[in-house]
């Protein structure tokens, strides 16, 4: 368990923050920028000190201001990967991963030993050279290996792909997929990337001026209407838990199972019950009354709304009840106000989700490693 | 050319002299630039000025200065005297001490340069990685600046070297004991007939200046070809 509770005051802004998140898999600190991240993650790593509050990990208190304890970001045994690598310029990879390594002992993890951490990462071809020499997303990763190799009992990642371009991040993103499914290291990442969280995200703490808007799954907090403005409008989509149960080789698709229904994409060349989680985004979801016939859209799912998000712009948003009657599953789509009207939308009312299969975006189906319930 | 034993004496006393003064102060400048550069304290600007005089004065001021500090019968003297039996009156160590005083401003510039260009964040990066406050000093900031060190003791060493003011009036001019390099060149050329030998050592300045800027260039080609290699 990673408890959190940190209060400081730096001039005008001000950080309240208070959450409790799961030891395990990966816990995103979201928000837009000056909400508070990085000065919290810098909080427990020990480099900046809270004026109040206490920040524990699996019962080893780093800091209280009750009991007056403070450890020393030396002694905190947190891995932390930073947005601009910071390696050390005068040392070779080799010399900048083995820093923290732990003199003559070997790491309480076999997965960390310096050969394991250099194949997981694939730093082999790396060792010998110069970090001026290195690409960013390489970089990135040699830090990562630094930061595992300290054999921490939290790794803190502050928006590790924010300093790359496109190409690159995609380059990093399955690494720390790894990460999260191949080491028993729980993970705090920082980002302002709905779609590298939804990714990578097992629980979601939103952050907004200083203070937790929000703490959940990444499920729960992206299908709450009121939460909205802080997870983003352009990029607002529903993350649905699904597992492979089946692969159509002649056209190629993989069946993915919900409760309720099947979702048909792309084959994912995963084996049969493999979870997946897949996001589908608003503006990717069509709506009718009844079934369609004749269309080439593959997914169409009975639905009912549960939620209408009514403002003066010419786009709603309409959240719907995909899953059993047990077992809600939600979706949302985004059609125009106009259509709400002629299609009486309200309520209750069933409607039939049009789900462009081929809109689904193949980066957004991640493994997740099974999850603890979170607590707040 | 071979030397003459007066020549010999001035050189060697130079060399002692300017390698005495650089080594000795090397630590202090270093803690000097650290406060200076990383800590803030009520009086810094002070600190800094004071640091800075021996720039700004007169050097036969710094040296008058010494003598009524470190003089036998002043009081700082006095006790070291008392205390370690160290004497600085008209013999090299105190020669040494106003080369160290003179070129302190300089050494202590370079080196609180080189640290206020160092990277804080990479510091901080190690202290995450476990590594004590004197590990991050000796395998981060320390090497890291290497290179401005280097810089402030070539600039301390050049600067001793050609220390004339301070040296005598603090210590005399005296052969053999306190009569460096400029101070031989000095004496020389206010006896008649002396310009020969005058220029005979002008000759020798030359030469090691030469010798002190190559050296100080092969050494700092080596220190970034191993921070090149680190690891």
């Amino acid at each position: 368990m990673i408890e959190v509770d940190v209060q400081m005051r730096r001039g005008a802004f001000e950080l309240s923050v208070q959450f409790n998140a799961p030891s395990a898999g990966i816990t995103a600190l979201f928000g837009r920028s000056g909400a508070g991240k990085t000065t919290l993650v810098n909080a427990l790593a020990g480099l900046v000190h809270p004026d109040s509050g206490r920040i524990a990990v699996d019962g080893a208190v780093l800091f209280s201001a009750a009991e007056g304890i403070n450890r020393r970001p030396e002694r905190r045994r947190l891995g932390y990967v930073f947005q601009e690598s910071r390696l050390f310029p005068h040392y070779s990879v080799r010399g900048n991963l083995r820093y923290g390594m732990r003199r003559g002992g070997e790491p309480r993890d076999p997965a960390l030993s310096f050969d394991a951490v250099v194949e997981l990462l694939r730093l082999e071809a790396l060792l010998r050279r110069s970090p001026r020499d290195l690409s960013g997303g390489e970089r990135q990763r040699v830090a990562i290996g630094r930061a595992l190799l300290a054999d921490p009992r939290l790794l803190l990642m502050d928006e590790p792909l924010a300093s790359l371009d496109l190409s690159h991040r995609a380059e990093i993103l399955p690494f720390i997929e790894q990460l999260r499914d191949r080491l028993h290291i729980p993970i705090v990442y920082v980002s302002h990337a709905m779609e590298e969280v939804a990714r990578l995200a097992d629980t979601l703490v939103l952050l907004s001026e200083g203070k937790v808007a929000a703490v959940g799954t990444v499920e729960d907090l992206t299908s709450r209407l009121d939460l909205r403005p802080l997870t983003g409008r352009f990029d607002a989509g529903a993350v649905i838990r699904t597992s492979v149960a089946g692969n159509d080789l002649v056209f190629g698709l993989t069946e993915l199972s919900f409760p309720g229904g099947r979702l048909r994409v792309p084959h994912l060349g995963l084996s049969l019950g493999t979870p997946v989680r897949a996001r589908i985004r608003a503006r990717d979801v069509a709506l009718a009354l009844e079934r369609p016939h004749g269309l080439s859209i593959l997914n169409i799912f009975a639905a009912r709304v549960v939620e209408i998000a009514a403002d003066q712009g010419p786009m709603v948003d309409v959240r719907l009840d995909i899953g059993k009657p047990d077992r809600p599953v939600a979706l949302w789509a985004r059609v125009t106000r106009r259509s709400t009207h002629e299609l009486r939308l309200e309520i209750g009312k069933p409607v039939y989700a049009l789900v462009k299969s081929v809109a689904l975006d193949r980066h957004s189906f991640s493994p997740y490693a099974p999850r603890t319930s979170v607590e707040e | 050319m071979s030397l003459t034993p007066f020549e010999l004496a001035a050189l060697e006393l130079s060399l002692r002299v300017g390698i005495a003064s650089t080594l000795c102060s090397l630590p202090v400048g270093l803690g000097t630039a650290w406060l200076l550069a990383r800590c803030r304290f009520p009086g810094k600007t002070l600190v800094d000025a004071i640091v800075h005089l021996p720039l700004v004065l007169p050097p036969v001021v710094v040296g008058y200065a010494l003598l009524a500090v470190f003089g036998k019968r002043a009081a700082v003297g006095a006790w070291l005297f008392d205390t370690f039996g160290i004497s600085l009156a008209f013999n090299w160590k105190g020669a040494a001490l106003a080369s160290a005083v003179m070129a302190f401003p300089l050494m202590v510039r370079a080196m609180r340069l080189s640290l206020e260009a160092v990277d804080q964040r990479l510091e901080a990066a190690a202290l995450t990685l476990g590594a004590s406050r004197a590990r991050v000093f000796l395998t981060v900031t320390l090497p890291l600046i290497m290179p401005g060190v280097l810089a402030g003791a070539i600039l301390a060493f050049a600067r001793s070297i050609g220390e004339f003011g301070a040296t005598i009036s603090f210590v005399s001019n005296l052969p053999g004991l306190t009569q460096t390099l400029p101070l031989a060149f000095f004496s020389l050329i206010q006896q008649p007939g002396g310009e020969a030998a005058a220029a005979r050592i002008t000759v020798i300045s030359v030469a090691l200046s030469l010798v002190a800027l190559f050296t100080s260039e092969v050494l700092a080609r080596r220190l970034t070809a191993r921070m090149g290699s680190i690891g």
